[in-house]
C-alpha cells in the first residue's frame, strides 16, 4: 500500500462516525474550557484598552463585530470544504459538517450585521447603507438561511446533502466578493486594516484584544460545530433505528 | 443614545445570540440522547452496537 493511500485510509478511519463520537467526547470539554479562558482574557483586554481618539468608546464594538464577521466567512469556507468532501469523496461526515455549520454561521453573520449597525449609527450617522460590503454580508446571511431551510425541507439526508453541497459551492463566489468589496467598489465601510499584504495598520493597543477575541470566537465556532455534529450523528442514528423498528413491526404483522 | 449604550447594546446582542446558540446545541443534544436511550430501552439497537458487545 502506498504512503498516500495509507494516509487517506487513516483520515477516513478518523472520519468514521463512531470513532468521531468517541474522539470528540474527549476533545470538546477541553475546547470549551480553552474557549472560556480566551473569552475571559479577551473581554478583560476589550474593556481595559483605551478608547480611540476619534471614535471614543464605540471602538470596543470592533472587538465583537470584526471577529464575528471573520467567522461568518470562515464558517462558509468550512462548509465549502465539506461540500467538496460530499461531492468528491462522499465522505460520511462531510455532509454532517456542512449541515451543522449553517446555523452557527448564520448566528455569527447576524452578530456581525447587528453590531455593525450599532456601530454605524454613532460613527456614520446611519444604521444601514446598501454599500457593497454590507449588502454582500446580508446576502451571505440570506444564503445561510436558505441552506438551513433547504436541509429541513428535504427528508432524505443523502439527497439534501447533494443539493446543498452544489448550492454551497456556487454560493462560495460571495466570499471573495465580501473580502474585496471594500477595494473593488467605493464603500462607506472602511477597507481592511488587519489582514493586509503590508501588515496591520491598526495600533497594537487595539490589535491585541482583537486577536484574542478572534481566537476566542474561532474556538467557540469549532467547539459548537463539534457538538452540533455529534447531535446530527445521533439524530441520524435515531432515524435509522426508528426505520428498523417500523420495518420489523411490519414483518411481524405480515407474518400473522 | 450615548456611545456607551451602543457598546452595551452590541455586547448584549452578541451575548444573547451566542447564549441562544449554546442553549439550542445543548437542548438538541439532550433530546437526541434521550430518544436514543428510549429506543435502546425498547430493545431496538444498531447491529454494529450488538456486535461490539
Amino acid at each position: 500500500m502506498s504512503e498516500q493511500s495509507l494516509a487517506i485510509r487513516k483520515f477516513s478511519d478518523l472520519a468514521n462516525p463512531t470513532r468521531f463520537l468517541a474522539l470528540s467526547a474527549i476533545v470538546w470539554p477541553w475546547m470549551a474550557a480553552i474557549t472560556a479562558l480566551f473569552f475571559a482574557v479577551g473581554l478583560y483586554l476589550c474593556f481595559m484598552s483605551v478608547g480611540d481618539y476619534q471614535q471614543g468608546e464605540t471602538v470596543r464594538i470592533m472587538y465583537v463585530h470584526v471577529p464575528a464577521a471573520w467567522l461568518s466567512m470562515m464558517c462558509y469556507s468550512v462548509m465549502a470544504a465539506s461540500a467538496l468532501g460530499t461531492l468528491v469523496w462522499r465522505h460520511p461526515l462531510a455532509d454532517v459538517s456542512a449541515k451543522t455549520a449553517a446555523p452557527i454561521g448564520a448566528c455569527f453573520t447576524f452578530i456581525a450585521l447587528i453590531t455593525g449597525s450599532l456601530w454605524g449609527k454613532p460613527m456614520w450617522g446611519t444604521w444601514w447603507v446598501w454599500d457593497a460590503r454590507l449588502t454582500s454580508v446580508f446576502v451571505l446571511f440570506l444564503m445561510y438561511l436558505g441552506l438551513i431551510a433547504l436541509n429541513r425541507a428535504v427528508d432524505d439526508p443523502a439527497r439534501a446533502a447533494k443539493v446543498s453541497a452544489i448550492l454551497i459551492l456556487v454560493g462560495f463566489v460571495n466570499i471573495p466578493i465580501i473580502k474585496f468589496s471594500v477595494e473593488w467598489w467605493n464603500t462607506l465601510h472602511q477597507p481592511a486594516s488587519v489582514i493586509r499584504l503590508d501588515g496591520p495598520t491598526i495600533d497594537p493597543e487595539f490589535l491585541w484584544p482583537l486577536l484574542v477575541m478572534a481566537i476566542a470566537f474561532t474556538l467557540l465556532f469549532f467547539t459548537l460545530h463539534i457538538l452540533a455534529m455529534r447531535n446530527e450523528i445521533l439524530r441520524r442514528r435515531v432515524a435509522t433505528l426508528r426505520r428498523l423498528a417500523a420495518r420489523s413491526a411490519g414483518y411481524g404483522e405480515a407474518s400473522r | 443614545m450615548s456611545h456607551a449604550a451602543y457598546v452595551a447594546a452590541s455586547y448584549g446582542a452578541a451575548l444573547l445570540t451566542v447564549a441562544g446558540l449554546i442553549l439550542w446545541v445543548w437542548l438538541d443534544g439532550r433530546a437526541r440522547r434521550r430518544e436514543l436511550a428510549a429506543l435502546e430501552a425498547a430493545g431496538i439497537r444498531r447491529r454494529s452496537a450488538g456486535e461490539a458487545k
